[in-house]
């Protein structure tokens, strides 16, 4: 067992399915000399050479578009695309493409495809680089959306990702990439999609985040307690497939929970929890559900995005206001 | 330069429009393959006819005819071997389909809004039609380059028109395909409108064939009217990428003599005088032509093939009839390898049953 940065668990999942299958490829910008912008990928050119970790042009689309091409050949392409907010200039081929195969090929054509793109703010990125745009994904049915917080779920989330006969696409924490190290076992494991993890026990209120937002959650869980108040919180890891069910036990027992992410409020995937948990747990509710989200805005300039983004100071109010505290 | 006139202007031609070998022109395609070809056109044309039809009588959904471009496709197509070499369709290509192995009853089971129409038989290497357009070239790239990769046989052909190539997708394809030197034709048929936009609108380049110089690979212009020039021109390019030499984009120089698709009304935007033109070059009548010249093409034969389309035609439209209605629990078919705990629920929801 050692002990892994969120980066080095990344790149220990990639290592460990190419060298269990050679199908399995990654392509993207910079990913081979340089080792990636956030040195994910470094070393694996050395170790398996270009035609399995392929520099690509400067094109997001072709890079997704291409993944897909390589699919139906019958390689397993793990693309990287260096920031979330690139994926707005490929937008369209996994809105209405990396998704659509199987089912417009009733079935022949099932893309075992990974897109792994770094998401959030909080590293002075200029703008839309760090864009949440989690939700719009969403709305593209037939992807898996997964979005790991922590080193142990990045390398068994990635590995079940890279296996998945379906396309996933993997957001990785841009903030926590090199924040701290945690034990991650050396040898392979999957963690399996769908499944919420309580991060931290709770009775007062359950606070639900996913990807860097976690750790804003566990934060916020600390000052609460300080204060008397036991908060539950709940890391969602996936928002395709929905893990319904653990919101619903958890918001069950406590009645009271705030919502967090990175992304714009409106229309955020926060929307859908609150609208979910309306549905199946209203009675449960003692309060309503706040949320507490990045503004509708575009994304500021770094020296404002302090501001502009969910925090630890804001959770903790919402959380008080939620429990009449 | 309009394409419409015979020019030396850099567009390849063999058959004048009167179907006339030119000067010095040595035709690459035995007179079998030329009838075979014309079977195909013409089979293509009275399926045009049969579709636009039946659309009409609302059993067809939109409908887009090949009518006019049935040498691009067909002697493009007649260049590669669908055993190993794959088509990335646009939708505009059904000769090309068929040639390749699709069943005509599972075209027209896709007309007509069945669902199992887009499962192409295994052993026909061919991805569903794409109808957003040029998104299916960086597609055809990455099967290029994953058969490159892997060292198996066979080149990928992809289809698409001139307004296509307007698309982003066109450039990122292109470029990719070019620093990879991968095994692809680009088949850009000029057809000269996209709905109603026409050629000049869509790009200031003398040929579009010409941008391939950018992207450090072969481009040709050719006469797409002319099915011995198309065969040859595509066959070049198929042999240039089995020989790992990279990819080529082909301008097959067309026009679309009918309507973009049956929701269309091209007397808006059409001078009846360019229709005219276009009908004087007709594809179809220039091989008749060239082939009554060589004493193969006799009123008797005509009529021959003429029945053998009407009877395929027919037999495929008895056959699509066999086909189970859909369903709209297929709706909830083919999404993941298995539906999630929400999908199921809302399939649930629809059927009132599991």
């Amino acid at each position: 067992m050692a002990q892994l940065t969120i980066i080095e668990a990344i790149r220990a999942a990639m290592i460990h399915e190419m060298e269990a299958d050679e199908r399995v490829m990654v392509l993207g910008l910079d990913i081979g000399r340089l080792g990636g912008v956030f040195r994910t990928t470094d070393g694996m050119i050395e170790k398996f050479g270009r035609k399995r970790v392929f520099d690509t042009p400067l094109a997001e689309a072709s890079i997704i578009g291409s993944a897909i091409g390589l699919a139906v050949s019958g390689m397993v392409p793990v693309a990287e695309i260096q920031f979330l907010g690139f994926t707005h200039q490929a937008f369209h081929q996994m809105g209405s493409q990396l998704g659509r195969f199987r089912y417009r090929s009733r079935g022949r054509f099932p893309l075992q495809v990974t897109v792994r793109a770094p998401m959030g703010g909080g590293t002075k990125t200029p703008e839309f680089h760090p864009d949440a745009i989690e939700a719009q994904f969403v709305q593209a049915p037939a992807i898996k959306i997964v979005m790991p917080s922590n080193p142990y779920d990045a390398k068994g989330m990635l590995i079940e990702a890279i296996r998945d006969p379906d396309p996933v696409l993997f957001i990785e924490p841009e903030r926590l990439y090199r924040k701290g190290r945690a034990e991650v076992p050396d040898e392979a494991y999957t963690v399996p999609f769908g499944k919420a993890r309580t991060v931290r026990k709770g009775d007062h209120v359950t606070l639900i985040g996913w990807s860097a937002a976690v750790e804003i959650c566990e934060l916020a869980a600390a000052k609460l307690a300080d204060e008397g108040i036991s908060a539950e919180v709940l890391d969602l890891r996936s928002l395709v497939p929905l893990d319904v069910e653990a919101m619903v036990e958890s918001v069950g027992r406590t009645g009271r929970c705030v919502v967090v992410h990175e992304a714009p409020l409106s229309a955020g995937f926060g929307a859908e929890v609150v609208a979910t948990l309306q549905e199946e747990a209203f009675y449960s509710l003692d309060a309503p559900i706040a949320r507490v989200t990045s503004f509708d805005t575009p994304y500021p300039p770094a020296s404002m995005e302090t501001a502009w983004l969910p925090s630890v100071g804001r959770v903790v109010a919402a959380a008080k206001r939620t429990v009449g505290a | 330069m309009s394409a419409l006139t015979d020019s030396d202007n850099g567009v390849y031609q063999v058959l004048d429009p009167a179907g006339k070998l030119r000067e010095g022109a040595r035709p690459a395609l035995d007179d079998e393959f030329v009838l075979e070809g014309l079977r195909w056109m013409l089979l293509s044309r009275a399926f045009d006819a049969k579709a636009t039809a039946l659309q009409r009588q609302g059993r067809f959904g939109v409908f887009s005819p090949v009518l006019g471009q049935e040498a691009s496709v067909v002697g493009s197509a007649m260049a590669f071997d669908p055993k190993v070499d794959w088509i990335v369709p646009q939708y505009r290509e059904l000769p090309a389909y068929l040639m390749w192995g699709l069943p005509l009853a599972k075209h027209i089971l896709n007309l007509s809004g069945n669902p199992v129409a887009g499962r192409i038989p295994d052993d026909v290497n061919m991805l569903p039609p794409q109808v957003a357009l040029a998104a299916q070239l960086p597609h055809a790239v990455g099967l290029a380059w994953g058969l490159q990769i892997q060292e198996k046989p066979g080149v990928v052909v992809t289809y698409f028109g001139e307004g296509s190539s307007s698309e982003g997708d066109f450039h990122e394809a292109c470029n990719l395909a070019g620093v990879l030197k991968a095994p692809i034709v680009f088949f850009l048929q000029n057809n000269q409108w996209a709905i109603s936009t026409p050629r000049a609108y869509q790009s200031a380049a003398r040929h579009f064939a010409d941008r391939a110089a950018g992207y450090g690979f072969e481009g040709r212009s050719v006469d797409g009217n002319d099915l011995l020039a198309v065969y040859e021109v595509t066959r070049e390019a198929v042999e240039r990428a089995r020989r790992g030499e990279g990819p080529t984009l082909i301008e097959s120089i067309t026009y679309r003599m009918s309507f973009h698709n049956t929701t269309d009304n091209p007397s808006r935007y059409q001078d009846p005088a360019e229709l005219e033109e276009a009908r004087r070059r007709d594809p179809v009548a220039r091989v008749e032509a060239y082939l009554r010249e060589r004493g193969l093409w006799t009123e008797e034969r005509e009529k021959e093939f003429k029945a053998a389309a009407a009877r395929e035609i027919e037999d495929a439209l008895a056959e699509a009839l066999k086909a189970p209605p859909p369903q709209p629990s297929q709706i909830f078919d083919h999404i993941f390898a298995e539906l999630t705990p929400r999908q199921t629920a809302q399939r649930r929801e629809m059927l009132g049953r599991d």
